[in-house]
C-alpha cells in the first residue's frame, strides 16, 4: 500500500514537471535566444545552452529604437490610470455599498450591465468621440478611456458589502461623517481588494496593445508593446534583438507577479467562484 | 421642510458625491460610446467632418453579402470551437493534478499561470519563432520524430489558425486552472474518503465525484472562454495579421479594418453590433444556466 502511494506520487511529480516545462519553454527560448548572435538563433543543430552569452544585445537594442521613451510612456500611462481607477472606484464603491440615495440601484444596474459589453463593441464610436474632443494621439485620451471601468467599482463594492454595517453605524453614532467613515474605517479595510484591482489594472494597461495601436500615432508617444512591434517590423531578421526587447518588456510584469502572486490568484478565484 | 426631509436630501447629496467622480468619467467614456455604437450602426460615416447619413439596416445587409465578413465570422467560430473545449479539459486536468498536498505546489502553479500575464506581443513574437517552418524548434522536433513535411504553421493558410489556437490554449489554461482550483477547494474531502472506503480508484473518483460536482464551474468557464474567443484580436494581429490571405481574419480584425483602415465607421459599428449580440446571447445562456444549477445543486 505504501509503495503504491509513493509510486503515485512520483508519477504525479513527473506529470507536473513535464507540464511546467511545456508551459515555460517559450520563455526559456526567448531568454537564450536573446543572448545569442542574431545569426545563431536558428542554428542547426539547435543549442539549448548557448556557447557564449552575448549580453551586449541588451545594450544594442536601446540604441536601435527609443525603447527607453517607450518604457517611460508605458510607465506613465500605467501609473496614472491605476491611481485614478483605484481612487474613483473605491469612492464610488462606498457610495454603492454603504449609502442610500435615490437612483442608487438603477445606476449600479447600468454599471453591472456594461461590464458584459466588450470594449471591442464600442471602441469605434468611442474613438470618433475622442477624436472630436481632440484626445486621440495623446496620453490623456488613453488614460481617460481606461480609468473608469465598471469592473473596478464592482470588485471593490463586493468587498465593501462584506464589511459589517454595525461598524459604520457605530462610527456614525460617534459623530463621524460619511467621508470620515470612508477614510478612517472602510478604505483601510479594503487593502486586499485594492491590491487585486491595482495589480489587474497595472498588468492590463502595461500589456494593452489594441488601445495604443488605435490611439497613438506619433513615435514619441508610443508604448512598449507598440515598440516591440516596431522592432519586429524594422529588425525582423535580427531575432536575438527582438527577443532581448521582448524580455525587457516582460520584466516589470514578472516582478509584480512574483511579489503579488497571492492577489492574482485571489482575483481570478473571486471572478470564478460565483459560477 | 422638516428636518427629516433635510437629512434625506443631505444624505442623497453625500451619496452622489461619492459616486460622482467615477460616474462622470464612466458616463462620458463608456456609457455614451456604448449607446452611440447602436446609433452609428445604422449610419454611413467616414469619421470626418462630413455629416452622418441615416441608412437604416443597409450596413447589416451589406455585412450578409460581404464575403470577408462571412469568412471572419466562420474563422472566429472555428477558433472558438477548438479553443474552448481543449482549454476546458486542459485546465481541469491541471487543477486536479495541482489539488494535492505536495511540496513545490506554488512553483508549479506559478509556471502554469505565468503565460496568462505575459504580454501578447512578446508571446506572439516568440511563438512565431518557435513555429518558424524551416528552422524553428517545433518543426525540427517534428522532423526528428519522423514527420518529413511538417506543417508550415503561420505562413500556411491551412495551419495558421491551428498555430493561433495552440498559443491561445497555452495562454488561457493557467487562468481557468485557478478558477477550477478555487472550485475544487469547495468539494468536501469526506466524499473522497467515502469513495476510497468503497474501493474507488483515482479515475473513478474523478469521473463520479470531481467532474459532476464541477459542472457549474465548467459551464461558467465555457461561457467565459467563448466570450474571450469572440473578442480575440491582439494575438492574431501579432502572429499572422489575419493572414495568410484571409485565413485567420476574425471578427475584431474585421471591425478594426473597417474602421481604422477603411474609415467606414458605420459599417464597422454594424459588425460590432453583431459581436455584441453574440456576447449577449452567451451571457443570457449563462444567466439561465446559473439559475438552473442553483436549483439542482
Amino acid at each position: 500500500m505504501k509503495t503504491n502511494k509513493s509510486i503515485g506520487r512520483i508519477i504525479l511529480y513527473i506529470l507536473l514537471i513535464a507540464a511546467s516545462i511545456l508551459m515555460l519553454i517559450p520563455f526559456y527560448w526567448m531568454v537564450i535566444s536573446s543572448l545569442k548572435l542574431n545569426k545563431d538563433v536558428f542554428s542547426i543543430p539547435m543549442k539549448w545552452i548557448p556557447d557564449a552569452f552575448h549580453f551586449e544585445n541588451y545594450q544594442i537594442i536601446w540604441k536601435k529604437l527609443p525603447l527607453l521613451d517607450f518604457f517611460k510612456n508605458t510607465t506613465k500611462l500605467t501609473v496614472i490610470t491605476t491611481i485614478i481607477q483605484l481612487f474613483t472606484s473605491c469612492f464610488a464603491a462606498y457610495g454603492f455599498a454603504k449609502m442610500k440615495f435615490a437612483g442608487r440601484n438603477l445606476i449600479f444596474l447600468i454599471y453591472v450591465t456594461t461590464i458584459a459589453v466588450p470594449w471591442q463593441v464600442y471602441m469605434v464610436p468611442q474613438f470618433t468621440m475622442m477624436s472630436r474632443f481632440g484626445l486621440t494621439n495623446s496620453h490623456l485620451g488613453l488614460i481617460l478611456l481606461q480609468s473608469f471601468s465598471a469592473f473596478g467599482v464592482f470588485l471593490i463594492r463586493q468587498f465593501y458589502i462584506s464589511i459589517p454595517e454595525e461598524l459604520c453605524e457605530a462610527a456614525r453614532i460617534d459623530g463621524l461623517s460619511e467621508y470620515g467613515i470612508f477614510a478612517k474605517i472602510v478604505f483601510p479595510l479594503g487593502k486586499s481588494a485594492m491590491a487585486t484591482l491595482v495589480i489587474f489594472t497595472f498588468v492590463n494597461v502595461w500589456n494593452d496593445f489594441m488601445g495604443p495601436l488605435i490611439y497613438l500615432d506619433s513615435t514619441n508617444l508610443k508604448t512598449i508593446q507598440l515598440g516591440i512591434r516596431m522592432f519586429i517590423s524594422q529588425y525582423g531578421a535580427d531575432y536575438a534583438w527582438v527577443m532581448a526587447a521582448s524580455v525587457c518588456s516582460l520584466i516589470p510584469v514578472v516582478i509584480i507577479f512574483i511579489f503579488c502572486q497571492r492577489y492574482f490568484v485571489e482575483g481570478v478565484a473571486a471572478s470564478g467562484i460565483k459560477g | 421642510m422638516t428636518s427629516k426631509q433635510k437629512r434625506k436630501i443631505k444624505n442623497n447629496l453625500v451619496g452622489y458625491s461619492f459616486i460622482l467622480p467615477n460616474l462622470i468619467g464612466y458616463t462620458i467614456f463608456i456609457f455614451l460610446p456604448v449607446c452611440f455604437s447602436l446609433i452609428l450602426s445604422v449610419m454611413e460615416w467616414d469619421g470626418s467632418r462630413n455629416p452622418m447619413v441615416f441608412v437604416g439596416l443597409e450596413n447589416f445587409k451589406r455585412l450578409i453579402n460581404d464575403s470577408t465578413f462571412r469568412i471572419s465570422f466562420i474563422n472566429t467560430l472555428k477558433y472558438a470551437v477548438f479553443t474552448v473545449p481543449i482549454t476546458v479539459v486542459a485546465s481541469l486536468l491541471l487543477a486536479v493534478l495541482l489539488n494535492k498536498k505536495i511540496k513545490g505546489i506554488a512553483v508549479f502553479r506559478t509556471s502554469f499561470f505565468f503565460p496568462y500575464i505575459a504580454s501578447l506581443v512578446a508571446v506572439g513574437a516568440v511563438w512565431n519563432m518557435l513555429f518558424q517552418p524551416e528552422y524553428g524548434p517545433i518543426n525540427n522536433l517534428l522532423r526528428a520524430i519522423g514527420i518529413a513535411n511538417p506543417p508550415r504553421w503561420v505562413v500556411s493558410t491551412k495551419w495558421a489558425m491551428m498555430a493561433v489556437i495552440i498559443v491561445s490554449i497555452w495562454k488561457f489554461m493557467g487562468y481557468y486552472m485557478i478558477v477550477y482550483l478555487a472550485a475544487l477547494q469547495g468539494i468536501s474531502p469526506a466524499l473522497y474518503e467515502a469513495a476510497s472506503i468503497d474501493g474507488a480508484n483515482g479515475w473513478r473518483k474523478l469521473r463520479y465525484i470531481t467532474i459532476p460536482l464541477l459542472t457549474p464551474t465548467t459551464f461558467f468557464v465555457m461561457m467565459m472562454l467563448t466570450i474571450q474567443c469572440f473578442k480575440v484580436f491582439d494575438l492574431i494581429y501579432v502572429m499572422t495579421g489575419g493572414g495568410p490571405g484571409r485565413s485567420t481574419n476574425v471578427l475584431v480584425n474585421f471591425i478594426y479594418n473597417s474602421a481604422f483602415v477603411k474609415f467606414d465607421f458605420g459599417y464597422a459599428s454594424a459588425a460590432a453590433i453583431v459581436l455584441f449580440v453574440i456576447v449577449l446571447v452567451v451571457t443570457l445562456i449563462q444567466f439561465k444556466g446559473e439559475k438552473k444549477f442553483v436549483k439542482y445543486m
